[in-house]
């Protein structure tokens, strides 16, 4: 028997060592490259999906074609279809992957759940198409309200969520007010004569690095600051109070500066006990 | 364990009401190492001495050794409650001084992310135990993370141990600072460890309220009142003891340090449990 890896080499039969047996799922980079008859596949439903022309146009690749097929489906299986925001599945994937980023870069992060205020009277009143209307409006003014790096998601039905990297405690309140405003202030046209004035209630939770958090613990807070928002009168904004575990030099200097003389550690020798006296 | 209603989704550390029967006093620090459960163990055992039915409960759920203290090995913890492997009455251990126990085990640390479940768990385990008792010590993880502010707010009173080295004061200052702001505490008990003269407490207790006072602002508007609850004296016979996995109490019962943790216990006893007729 001779090694199946080269068939003309008179080795005796190849032993695959561990590190080889990683590799082997991997096309290696030496493979002559796969060649596929895009008529042997089924295409036309991922065709159909993504709205594209019947036929790869002439002169493209095959491969260039499918990978373009590819990240067209992945693309779409991520975002929602009425709004074009990230779906529950994307937004799931950044939350997990802002809790990891948190806890090595220290930087917290803000998770703010908005719900429009009475959304099922505009359905009753002007019908589900008004309403569609209402969340896609509501969805490009989302848009136009936070940074790139922010990623917008439909939650459900009239619920969004913004998931904001890298957010200050001191910011967080100023975007949250400021998406809530520009809502507010925006009217959507229905129809030719018809505007409606939407307003959302927005709650906000943080991730800290300290708090150490799970993704349902972290929308589990967020969701009930959303519904205080809610019970307080709506068209508000609740966020989470953040507080700082950090302590300032100025804090450092005051604790330390009568405890402690620049003689060194413990040293308690310079300590004022008539000041302590209470 | 019972069936108790699942608590509504709040911040980490948002107050739940407590439990009826046993005081709880969580038993925390802002560093490591500064003898949280050297304290809690013992003070545990000065309190059964003044008659009391006691637990201390490991909440460390992470890193937990009130095992390795104690010198306990039990076959059953928290984590076989929680895996529901075990009944919550067998996993209560008596130890030595007297008191009774939960031990954490060290299969927790999948535990140390405080998941909606770990918590319920957590919250019905504490609901089931209290009207046995008089006194639940929390010995809690060191440092903020969710899982310690979680437990502190089950309990009634805060003990903070610090030692007077500037780290530990500056994290237990960090840590009273986010229990002052979160969980709108109007006082936290301090018990200082490892003093090197009658005083260091109580000077270093002032100064952590006068920065208190300064820097931080709570929703009451009110600032946070620290009570000083005494000092552990610096002591040979603590080290000894716990190399030995004794407690300092049973072992050593009249040096420095195990007059001090008798002093505390009764100062406790006095402060929370002595209701007015």
């Amino acid at each position: 028997m001779r090694c199946r890896r080269c068939a003309r080499c008179r080795k005796p039969p190849h032993r695959y060592t561990r590190a080889e047996l990683t590799l082997v799922p991997s096309v290696p980079k030496t493979a002559p490259p796969l060649s596929v008859d895009l008529r042997d596949l089924r295409l036309d439903t991922a065709v159909a999906l993504l709205g594209r022309g019947e036929r790869p146009p002439t002169g493209t690749p095959p491969a260039q074609y499918l990978q373009r097929l590819i990240d067209g489906l992945c693309d779409l299986s991520l975002r929602d279809p009425l709004t074009g925001l990230a779906n529950r599945r994307q937004f799931q994937a950044v939350l997990e992957r802002e809790i990891d980023r948190v806890t090595r870069s220290g930087e917290a992060a803000l998770l703010l759940m908005l719900d429009i205020d009475h959304f099922k009277h505009v359905n009753d009143t002007y019908g589900h198409p008004a309403g569609d209307k209402v969340l896609q409006a509501v969805a490009n003014t989302l848009a136009r309200c936070v940074r790139p790096m922010d990623t917008l998601a439909r939650y459900g039905g009239e619920e969004f969520a913004v998931v904001l990297p890298a957010c200050q405690a001191a910011f967080g309140k100023a975007v949250a007010e400021r998406i809530r405003r520009t809502i507010a202030t925006t009217p959507v046209r229905i129809d030719s004569n018809t505007e409606l004035s939407i307003t959302i209630s927005v709650g906000g939770a943080y991730a800290l690095q300290w708090i150490r958090s799970t993704t349902p613990l972290w929308t589990d807070r967020a969701d009930h600051l959303l519904y205080r928002a809610k019970a307080e009168g709506r068209n508000r904004v609740c966020i989470e109070e953040q507080p700082d575990s950090t302590v300032s030099a100025e804090e450092k200097g005051m604790l330390f500066g009568p405890l402690y003389t620049p003689s060194g550690w413990g040293d308690l020798s310079s300590m004022n006990l008539n000041d302590s006296a209470h | 364990m019972s069936d108790a209603p699942s608590p509504a989704a709040t911040a980490p550390g948002t107050p739940v009401a407590p439990p009826p029967g046993a005081r709880i006093i969580a038993i925390t620090s802002g560093k490591g190492g500064v003898g949280k459960t050297f304290v809690s163990a013992n003070l545990a055992a000065a309190l059964t001495r003044r008659g009391l039915r006691v637990l201390v409960l490991d909440a460390d759920l992470g890193l937990a050794n009130l095992d390795v203290v104690l010198n306990l090995h039990p076959k059953i913890t928290l984590h076989d409650v929680f895996t529901g492997k075990s009944s919550l009455d067998d996993a209560v251990i008596a130890a030595p001084g007297g008191f009774s126990v939960v031990l954490a085990g060290s299969g927790m640390v999948e535990y140390s992310r405080l998941t909606p479940e770990v918590r319920n768990q957590f919250l019905s385990v504490i609901q089931t135990l209290a009207p046995r008792f008089d006194v639940i010590l929390l010995d809690t993880g060191a440092g903020i993370s969710d899982v310690v502010l979680f437990s502190v707010s089950l309990a009634s009173e805060v003990l903070i141990v610090a030692t007077p080295e500037p780290t530990s004061l500056t994290d237990a200052y960090a840590a009273i600072k986010v229990l002052a702001m979160q969980q709108q505490r109007q006082h936290i008990r301090i018990v200082v460890n490892q003093t090197a003269r009658p005083g260091d407490g109580r000077a270093i207790t002032s100064q952590l309220q006068q920065v208190l006072e300064r820097f931080v602002t709570t929703n009451s508007g009110r600032p946070l009142r620290l009570i000083h609850m005494g000092d552990i004296p610096a002591d040979s016979a603590v080290r000894e003891a716990v190399m030995r996995r004794q407690l300092l109490l049973l072992h050593v019962p009249g040096c420095p340090a195990a007059l001090a943790i008798s002093q505390l216990a009764g100062k406790i006893e006095e402060a929370l449990l002595t209701r007015p007729a």
